[in-house]
């Protein structure tokens, strides 16, 4: 019962003949492992991806406090998806379109533990087992980009508090509004996220902003040097994170069919033509082109056309990608240094400002006219672009107020930061009692 | 005895190296240090991030000769490590009161 409404659903938001689903499911063996494989694709962006992405860009004194975070979070998430995290963000139960209920926001607990899944258990072609655990990889991604933030200078016991809070408060609620459905608050309103530009990286970057001012600056940041310790990791990383999001991005599509190839398509397009962006806008005001720079114009790129994939088209995609490569380079290096918060490695520079970028255009580049997919019935790109942004403004509040309220209580529990002394010495040695070189 | 520290250019060691072989000093002893001197530093810029870096990584060399082969080691090093440019680097000779081999107990002059 839940999984055809969920099918109607989301057939609607893929532009596919309701029709097709008046018989009964079956498995699509093509579908099936292109999401098994997708899956992979995503776990991979965090592990090692992100890992050593954010790695290099760390004091060498801290690098393994960096890897430590994004593995633990992969554990940790994946146990809460289990238990209740699944259920809250896409059970369908309670949820009827047009209808504003508790169930407009979240999801209920009757897929606690994963009750009722079974091995034949479907979502559309594909085996719930395999959209469950697709799904699992993005509520693993979304905290972990968060860390970037507060690097350097956070505890690993109040790390693991706050995602654990974070993933309940923020990540599942943001998830059920804009995916799980008809009757969910985002989803019947229109906003076009096909992979995650809200639910994910507006989601992390602004929690990464709000976290970053509560904890505070690193001691001695802007004045001492802290530069990347091994840029060879962090393109490294980079590298992963743009080959596995073909998974993020065509993967959303859950099927292997035209529209996860298109989504293949303008990911790539974007990607390198944000790179390019950023590569020649800092050669133009920095007078060099740099490692660190491509690779966090990949990032934006990515990150940009994350919420369009799924209705953007190649003329679209190479304008946001050239808008996301400018924009994020010139919030992660003049707006941070004129407004002076330690955003260590360019969380919300990168991750708001991108999916901001991106889920805007959405709503323009989905129109046929500009190559996109086409909007909804009687929708204009005025109309579609206001409902972007009210997505964006859902998830900015909602993510704002709970990283806030949650730091808080943390910090007043166990305390957020590690001492000044401890700062100094490096993470690793501190809380790990480890060394990442011993050379 | 005195003991000979040259501060070079890390491309030049290799030249140096066979310098001081040609003037018959057996052994040496290499560190990678960091300094600098007239030799200006670099910037380097990290999204937006600028730093000033004034260190210049160089190689040190410590060799132990005796007293009559000191001013020879020291032309061959000047030689050798000379390239004309700021940053070439210093030699200094400091006296050495006493030299021992480990393994047989040879002291001073049998030991270089």
């Amino acid at each position: 019962m839940t999984h055809a409404k969920w099918r109607a659903g989301s057939a609607v938001l893929l532009g596919l003949p309701t029709a097709a689903f008046a018989q009964t499911p079956t498995l699509n063996s093509g579908d099936t492992a292109w999401m098994i494989t997708a899956t992979a694709l995503v776990l991979l962006m965090t592990i090692p991806g992100l890992a050593l992405f954010y790695a290099g860009m760390v004091r060498s004194k801290n690098v393994l406090s960096v890897m430590m975070q994004c593995f633990a979070i992969t554990g940790l998430v994946t146990v809460l998806w289990v238990a209740y995290g699944y259920s809250v963000a896409f059970s369908v139960t309670g949820m009827e379109k047009g209808v504003i209920n508790l169930n407009s926001f979240i999801g209920s607990l009757d897929k606690a533990f994963f009750a009722g899944v079974t091995r034949d258990s479907l979502v559309l072609a594909v085996p719930e087992t395999v959209f469950a655990t697709f799904q699992l990889t993005f509520a693993i991604l979304t905290p972990a980009l968060i860390v970037g933030a507060f690097a350097e200078r956070m505890k690993f016991s109040a790390l693991l508090l706050f995602v654990a809070g974070w993933f309940t408060f923020a990540y599942l609620p943001i998830a059920h509004m804009v995916w799980s459905g008809d009757g969910a608050l985002m989803w019947d309103w229109g906003v076009l996220d096909f992979a995650g530009g809200t639910v994910v990286h507006i989601n992390a970057g602004v929690a990464g902003l709000v976290a970053c001012l509560v904890l505070g600056k690193r001691k001695g940041y802007p004045t001492t040097p802290m530069p990347p310790h091994n840029l060879t990791y962090t393109l490294i990383g980079a590298s992963l994170l743009w080959v596995g999001w073909f998974g993020f991005n065509a993967g959303s599509a859950v099927a292997a069919d035209a529209n996860a190839g298109m989504a293949l398509l303008v990911t790539q397009i974007a990607t390198g033509a944000a790179a390019l962006a950023w590569m020649l806008a800092e050669w133009l005001l920095h007078r060099k082109p740099s490692v660190l720079g491509i690779a966090s114009g990949a990032i934006a790129g990515l990150v940009a056309i994350t919420p369009a994939a799924g209705v953007a088209g190649p003329a679209g995609a190479l304008v946001i990608g050239l808008a996301a490569g400018v924009l994020c380079f010139l919030a992660s290096t003049k707006l941070k240094r004129a407004l002076g918060y330690d955003d260590s490695l360019d969380v919300f520079g990168v991750h708001a400002v991108g999916g901001i970028v991106g889920a805007i255009l959405t709503g323009v580049f989905a129109d046929a006219a500009l190559g996109g997919k086409g909007l909804a019935e009687g929708m204009t790109i005025g109309g579609q672009v206001w409902i972007q942004f009210l997505g964006v403004a859902v998830t900015v509040a909602i993510t704002a107020v709970v990283t806030f309220i949650l730091l808080k209580i943390i910090d007043a529990i166990i305390g957020l930061r590690v001492t000044e002394d401890e700062e100094v010495e490096g993470l690793d040695v501190v809380l790990h009692n480890e060394r990442g070189y011993i050379i | 005895m005195k003991m000979v520290t040259a501060i070079i250019k890390p491309f030049k060691l290799d030249d140096v190296r066979e310098a001081l072989a040609e003037v018959g000093v057996q052994g040496i002893t290499v560190t990678e240090v960091k300094g600098f001197g007239r030799q200006k530093g670099h910037t380097e810029l990290y999204r937006g991030a600028e730093y000033v870096v004034d260190f210049l990584p160089k190689i040190k060399i410590e060799a132990a000769v005796g007293n009559e082969l000191v001013d020879r080691v020291v032309e061959a090093i000047m030689k050798a490590a000379n390239t004309g440019k700021i940053g070439d680097g210093k030699i200094f000779v400091v006296a050495l009161e006493r030299v021992v081999r480990i393994r047989t107990g040879e002291i001073d002059g049998d030991a270089l």
